[in-house]
């Protein structure tokens, strides 16, 4: 049996081409943008490529994948900002907007304070923070004063992942400029009722605060993982100043220093494509690199609708 | 059939674009397929751009002196210089169809791949056209400008590596000649407080300390990096084994703890703090730049210069090092091939224009009438970097495709070892080789 579909009156046909003909622009802009950069992506990953010649090599790119360690030591150390960085960075910039919210007085000049390292260039601020925290250095010498012996945060490779994660709190600036909107805006008389009915300071943070600010939490959560997924200028920076490389000739420079700790997904692809010329494999790290930000993202937005559901509100 | 000419179009139409722009763009007629101009004045007025590393100001100014000769004998030809280009850029202009005339690198690990790939011009055809007897040149900066026949690049100016001593320190002993030597007066010359923390070493053997990577050390014991085919020779060549071995076996007698916190605790390799300078150091690996250095950082510091120490069983490689340079060239689709193969010729093999240029930068300069005009400017220290410049056994690192990943590869292997976290030496490099050839077969080679 044959099920046969009756064609849509010529009425929706006219409106449909409308339709299209207004959204072309965000159509056209998607296709070049996103469809046709991914679509090569996938073309290039099939081939050896090194920026001038094309040849096609099937699996190889993929296979080399499985047997390359530093591209699994590289997606382990991005797991690990992901799993440590993200929420140290997200709790402490709300750590720090819900302190401010609570000033009386001088909350512009701390305000002001908590969103300058924000304002300052990544690679200069990278440069400095690796200088405060050498082993001789202020931060060393404070925590020298209290007869703990600091670390050498950005020389062993216990420490690097730390030390880059204390970077990336220094600079929560526009984070908790975000919470900071966001709890000002927490109805007060929601506060006074929880109050009244003897909610202490935890539980109307739990059951006031947390699900009228969780978009907002969402949204730094969401935007804080996919950042770790591409962290790459601090580590690059942070381990060339740390290595203390050179480029004179002879002198390759191995990146992820000390002992490939700080070695991020994007900064292999980065060396395989532009350092190695290998396009190619580049293609599938960044394949790879998309497929985990999707599921990163998917996965988050799923766990925050359950937890506002939760909350008894759906947003 | 209207759908399946739609999908066919459109699998058409996005094959295409993909592949359309894996082609470099060539706007000008490649090298050598012109009749060669009969004289200065036969070639066209022009404007050439030339893209360089330095950025330093007394560096950029050295480079326009160096050109005024050109500018003098090509007076139709202004030439633009443009400062402080790393090599990825000259790859992305490249293939972007807007390449310079002229490019040139500091390092020569891109070398191989350039040629392979065209993104610079064979020059074959027109040094054969303007009679260039490249034997003038030595041997290892030769193999370091071609790639499988293709001469992509010219060497321009030459770094070579040897020994520096502080003479104060070495309280009149002589530099060491071979390995053993150099551990011994390490040992006799390395001040430790009471605890063992070192105060004065003397050698570093730690391979992340500045200069001693292994493309620089390997010379020492004439390592080699791979087989005729290509594949890395790394795990096979003994002489590996022996570098290591000898590393290891001083870094153990000061103790890794004790030399990593004292390789810690030293000042930045290009601050007038070097530990060389301020007397903590006695011997050190640096290349023939360092001499300028000192002049400028620490004038009154009284040193030495000798060649690299050797494998005790290889004593015919005393005199030789290490050697790799600065490389210059006219990328593919450059504007105006011929004249900028005017310039790159004139740096590369005018006497007046080389020695300019190494007498302000303090490098080597590359041909046999430069190395031997009276212009050059020349004392005892500067010297011995010409000698081991010029030393038949004098290595560099062979032109690969993959270069920096396999230096790469060892360099990340050395520091596990001399850590200690390398139990079995053979199956350690066995490794590196793998990883060295797994990456070959990626690449094509």
């Amino acid at each position: 049996m044959s099920i046969t579909h009756a064609a849509p009156p010529r009425r929706w046909r006219g409106e449909g081409r409308k339709a299209l003909l207004w959204m072309s622009p965000w159509l056209i802009g998607f296709a070049v943008f996103f469809v046709y950069p991914l679509a090569a992506t996938v073309y290039f990953s099939f081939h050896r490529y090194d920026l001038f010649t094309l040849e096609f090599v099937g699996l190889d790119n993929y296979r080399y994948f499985f047997h390359d360690d530093r591209a699994w030591i590289s997606i382990r150390n991005t797991l690990w900002l992901v799993v440590f960085m993200v929420p140290a960075q997200v709790l402490f910039g709300l750590a720090v907007a819900q302190l401010l919210t609570r000033l009386k007085a001088g909350a512009g000049f701390f305000r002001t304070v908590f969103y300058l390292p924000s304002l300052v260039p990544l690679v200069a601020g990278t440069v400095s923070f690796v200088f405060l925290m050498n082993p001789s250095g202020p931060l060393n010498q404070i925590i020298d004063l209290f007869g703990i012996t600091a670390p050498d945060w950005f020389g062993d490779k216990d420490w690097a992942k730390p030390g880059l994660t204390l970077l990336a709190m220094w600079g929560i600036g526009n984070t908790m400029m975000i919470f900071l909107a966001a709890l000002l805006d927490v109805p007060k008389h929601l506060y006074e009722a929880a109050a009244i009915d003897g909610a202490g300071g935890w539980r109307q943070f739990r059951s006031i605060t947390l699900p009228t600010i969780s978009p907002v939490l969402m949204f730094s959560t969401v935007t804080g993982v996919i950042y770790a997924l591409q962290y790459f200028t601090q580590a690059m920076i942070a381990s060339r100043v740390a290595a203390g490389v050179t480029d004179s000739p002879g002198s390759a420079f191995v990146p992820g220093y000390p002992e490939l700790s700080t070695l991020t997904l994007p900064q292999w692809l980065f060396h395989a494509g532009f350092r190695d010329f290998s396009m190619g494999y580049a293609c599938v790290l960044a394949l790879l690199l998309f497929a985990a930000s999707m599921i990163f993202t998917l996965v988050l937005l799923r766990r925050f609708r359950a937890f506002t559901d939760d909350e008894g509100g759906s947003r | 059939m209207h759908r399946r000419f739609l999908t066919f179009a459109t699998a058409a139409l996005t094959a295409a674009a993909l592949t359309a722009c894996t082609a470099g763009k060539e706007s000008a007629p490649a090298l050598g397929t012109q009749s060669k101009p009969s004289g200065s004045a036969s070639l066209p007025a022009t404007a050439l751009e030339l893209w360089h590393g330095f950025s330093a100001p007394a560096e950029v100014k050295a480079f326009e002196d160096a050109i005024a000769g050109f500018r003098q004998k090509f007076p139709q030809i202004t030439v633009k210089l443009v400062k402080g280009v790393q090599d990825d850029q000259i790859t992305q202009a490249v293939r972007g169809g807007k390449a310079p005339d002229v490019a040139s690198s500091f390092t020569t690990d891109n070398v191989a791949q350039w040629c392979k790939s065209g993104t610079f011009q064979d020059l074959t055809q027109v040094i054969r056209q303007d009679g260039i007897d490249l034997s003038v040149l030595p041997e290892a900066s030769r193999s370091y400008t071609e790639f499988e026949g293709r001469r992509c690049v010219m060497p321009l100016l030459a770094d070579a590596y040897g020994l520096y001593y502080n003479k104060a320190l070495m309280k009149g002993s002589q530099p060491p000649k071979t390995l053993s030597e150099l551990t011994e007066l390490t040992k006799k010359l390395t001040v430790r407080d009471a605890d063992g923390t070192i105060k004065v070493a003397g050698f570093i053997p730690s391979f992340e300390y500045y200069e001693n990577t292994a493309s620089h050390l390997a010379p020492m014991v004439g390592a080699k990096w791979y087989n005729p085919d290509g594949t890395s020779a790394i795990g096979s060549d003994p002489a590996w084994k022996q570098l290591l071995r000898w590393q290891k076996e001083l870094v153990d007698w000061y103790g890794y703890d004790k030399l990593d916190k004292f390789r810690k605790s030293l000042g930045q390799e290009w601050s007038a703090d070097h530990p060389f300078y301020k007397g903590k150091v006695a011997m050190v690996l640096d290349g023939e730049w360092r001499n300028a250095m000192i002049a400028n950082e620490a004038g009154s510091l009284d040193y030495g210069t000798a060649p690299l120490p050797v494998a005790d069983d290889k004593p015919e490689l005393y005199g030789s090092g290490f050697t790799a340079g600065t490389v210059i060239g006219v990328p593919k689709g450059a504007k105006n091939p011929q004249a900028a193969w005017e310039l790159v010729k004139y740096l590369t093999t005018d006497t007046t224009a080389l020695v300019t240029l190494s007498n302000a930068l303090r490098n080597v300069p590359t041909t046999k009438a430069s190395l031997e005009s009276p212009d050059l400017k020349k004392d005892e220290n500067f010297q011995t970097f010409i000698d081991i410049f010029g030393h038949p056994k004098t290595s560099t690192v062979p032109s690969s495709v993959n270069s920096s990943f396999n230096q790469e590869a060892i360099q990340e292997f050395m520091h596990q070892w001399e850590k200690g976290s390398v139990k079995d030496l053979d199956a350690g490099l066995a490794g590196v080789d793998k990883r060295v050839n797994d990456k070959l077969k990626l690449s094509g080679g």
